[in-house]
């Protein structure tokens, strides 16, 4: 589709434009750490900044997500009453996203949304109502490798728009016919933003140096990978706690639990991890993924192997690099899909 | 001595024992992949002792890994990590006889929080440590900072550098600490009256996602089903609201009580930045207060909330 020209100096007016009918959430320094939170105007909004610490999947797929109320008075005629919890009151719009997150929409639009009787409607209709404006990457980090997995700094997919910074104002590449609304008065690109732009994409991409190798892992047959000796020496140290799977951007397993007082309650959903030995555990006491080296190997194999086998080549992980800043003992993706491609 | 040099003797050390067949494993720390995140690194021969190192990253509690483990093991120890070694050893974790300590003086870790806090916004690529320096290296700039302004906590706090116990000390003995003062860091807790104390806690945990590292991350966590996995009845709740965030902090903290070393791995752990040690060092003060207690401090040691006495002296407990 066609580009536009955003200046600087009209960032403000653009983002007054968006508020009109929506809520407007950019990274922001939140208590001094980079995190999404509500923006006012354009000062608000971090411009100079790697990533957020956490990935924005929680505003489609919160952390603790009510999804209906219920009744179950005694001696009431009607029976047990189940109540919908309200839909979003206002439309959103994401401002700034990374492409990796927004790679990651879409990498778990595939997963909530798949056919009539995999239709998520907590997750699609937060997605459909929700602008995705993206922010090329001119600085990747040095533990981002997202070229390595279907991604780049200057990835498309799962955006409506993505903003190029060229300096004193941004190329908005619009994405679809929801981007060419949001758009639709900005003025049109010359050739020569769109030259440049292009020439950031090849310069973001060369600066990605710490990438891995997927060859063997999709020539590879499941059991073979999932036999592999290195297993046992990634298994040593880890801690099966849930911060590689609760800060990325596609980890999605979550329990589902009915809190009731008296006759009245509500259904909840909450983030869980494959790392948590209670997610598996049977209600005969059985647990099929019984050991830290089980519960581990999932992560890997099924961002890695399965996701791909089942999806279409799609991968679980699109390279951001949270889990290999954020995990306690190092345990770093990079470094484990190498060794599962040895 | 420097941490290259102790380093090179931890790696010699590691190599004999293993040459030698004194034990399966050297529990040690090995170089991280990303800056100041050096991290738990298991040498089974004398090759990979040499991937060994020592350093001010060094912020994981390898206690952990000592326990329940078969077999004959050899465990890196700092002050804390011993103390916490000496507890799994009193609490019938550990056996002494089955665990060789490589002690070493803690030169106090550094909180890469701190670090980043200086540089907001910019991109670390690599921290030098030289003597009481550390050396912080990024895109486009290369800055000194004084270790001591980005110790941990604790570290600064800290009255026992000096491993309790050790069959080698590596370095020798260091000082013993490094100046600070638990009790006036504990103490704000206690001026602030309950409803102050509760807005104050709520605060401090209002980020956290719930990971466990904190709990995972910790030597005393050893419970084989954690309260918060109990499932039948299920004592905590699993969401966000304050009141499960809540219970799991505070039970986790009072699970602590005489036990904790104040070792700072469950605050080094965390990925959201919480200070869960605002709790257990205010239960670490007051156990000291009213029991004159240290943990880890001797093999032998009764934890007090593990032993009654009918003839207990303290007022408080009857
Ligand atoms: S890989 Fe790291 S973050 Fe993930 S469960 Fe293991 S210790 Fe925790
Ligand atoms: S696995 Fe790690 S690098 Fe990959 S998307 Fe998740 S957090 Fe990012
Ligand atoms: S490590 Fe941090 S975020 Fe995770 S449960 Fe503990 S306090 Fe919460
Ligand atoms: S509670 Fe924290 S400081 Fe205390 S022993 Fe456990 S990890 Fe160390």
């Amino acid at each position: 589709m066609s580009s536009k020209i955003l200046s600087k100096d009209k960032l403000d007016a653009f983002l007054q434009g968006l508020k009109g009918a929506r809520d407007v959430f950019a990274p922001a320094m939140v208590e001094g750490k980079v995190g999404w939170a509500a923006v006012e105007q354009a000062s608000d909004m971090l411009t100079e900044f790697s990533n957020t610490e956490m990935s924005p999947k929680d505003f489609f797929f919160p952390q603790t997500e009510c999804m209906m109320r219920f009744k179950n008075a005694s001696g009431d005629p009607e029976g047990m009453i189940m109540m919908a919890e309200p839909a979003l009151a206002r439309p959103r719009a994401l401002m700034n996203i990374r492409p990796c997150d927004a790679k990651a929409f879409q990498v778990l639009d595939l997963i909530f949304v798949q056919d009539e009787m995999t239709n998520d409607l907590y997750w699609r209709d937060k997605r459909e109502r929700t602008a995705c404006i993206g922010l090329a990457c001119n600085d990747p980090c040095p533990t981002c490798f997202c070229t390595s997995v279907n991604c780049g700094p200057h990835h498309e997919a799962g955006l409506d728009l993505l903003l190029v910074d060229l300096g004193d104002k941004y190329l908005v590449k619009v994405l679809n016919d929801k981007g060419a609304e949001l758009a639709k008065d900005l003025p049109a690109a010359a050739a020569g933003d769109e030259a440049k732009a292009a020439e950031l994409k090849i310069a973001a991409e060369a600066k990605i140096t710490g990438g891995v190798s997927m060859d063997q892992v999709k020539s590879r047959e499941v059991m073979e990978l999932y036999e592999a000796g290195h297993w046992d020496r990634v298994q040593e140290s880890c801690l099966n706690c849930g911060t590689c799977t609760f800060c990325c951007p596609t980890c999605h397993c979550f329990d589902i639990q009915d809190e009731v007082q008296g006759e009245s309650g509500r259904r909840v959903r909450n983030w869980d991890t494959c790392m948590s030995w209670l997610f598996t555990m049977h209600g005969t006491g059985h647990n099929p993924r019984g050991t830290k080296k089980d519960r581990v190997r999932q992560r890997f194999m099924h961002k890695f192997k399965y996701i791909p086998v089942k999806r279409g080549g799609e991968i679980g992980c699109v390279g951001c690099g949270r889990c290999v800043q954020l995990c306690p003992v190092n345990i770093d993706v990079r470094r484990v899909v190498n060794d599962m491609n040895a | 001595m420097d941490n290259a040099a102790i380093a090179k003797g931890i790696r010699e050390a590691a190599k004999k024992l293993l040459g030698e067949g004194k034990v399966d494993v050297v529990i040690g720390y090995a170089k991280g992949t990303v800056p100041m995140r050096d991290y738990p690194y298991f040498a089974y021969t004398p090759e990979e002792a040499e991937n060994l190192t020592w350093s001010g990253f060094c912020c994981n509690n390898l206690a952990l890994y000592a326990i329940r483990r078969p077999g004959r093991m050899a465990v890196v120890a700092q002050g804390c990590v011993s103390r916490n070694l000496v507890g799994l050893v009193n609490e019938n974790q550990v056996k002494r006889e089955n665990l060789y300590v490589i002690g070493v003086n803690s030169p106090g870790m550094v909180d890469r929080r701190k670090v980043q806090a200086l540089f907001p916004g910019q991109t670390i690529t690599e921290v030098e440590e030289v003597g009481d320096e550390l050396i912080v290296k990024g895109v486009g700039f290369a800055e000194k900072v004084a270790r001591k302004k980005v110790m941990r906590q604790n570290c600064y706090t800290c009255v026992q550098r000096n491993p309790v116990i050790s069959d080698e000390l590596i370095g020798g003995e260091g000082p013993a600490s490094h100046g600070g003062n638990l009790d006036k860091v504990a103490a704000p807790w206690e001026k602030l009256g309950s409803s102050e104390r509760w807005a104050e806690f709520q605060e401090s945990f209002k980020d956290c996602i719930r990971c466990y590292a904190c709990r995972d991350a910790c030597p005393l966590c050893y419970c084989h089903v954690c309260f918060v996995d109990e499932s039948q009845p299920q004592w905590c709740g699993k969401t966000q609201d304050e009141a499960d965030v809540a219970t799991f902090h505070l039970l986790r903290a009072f699970h602590c009580a005489g036990r904790c070393t104040d070792c700072g791995a469950c605050e080094s752990a965390c990925p959201a930045g919480i200070k869960m040690r605002r709790l257990t060092m205010k239960i670490e003060k007051d156990i000291r207060d009213l029991y004159g207690y240290q943990p880890g401090m001797a093999i032998g040691a009764q934890p007090p909330m593990t032993l009654f006495k009918p003839n207990d002296p303290q007022d408080f407990i009857k």
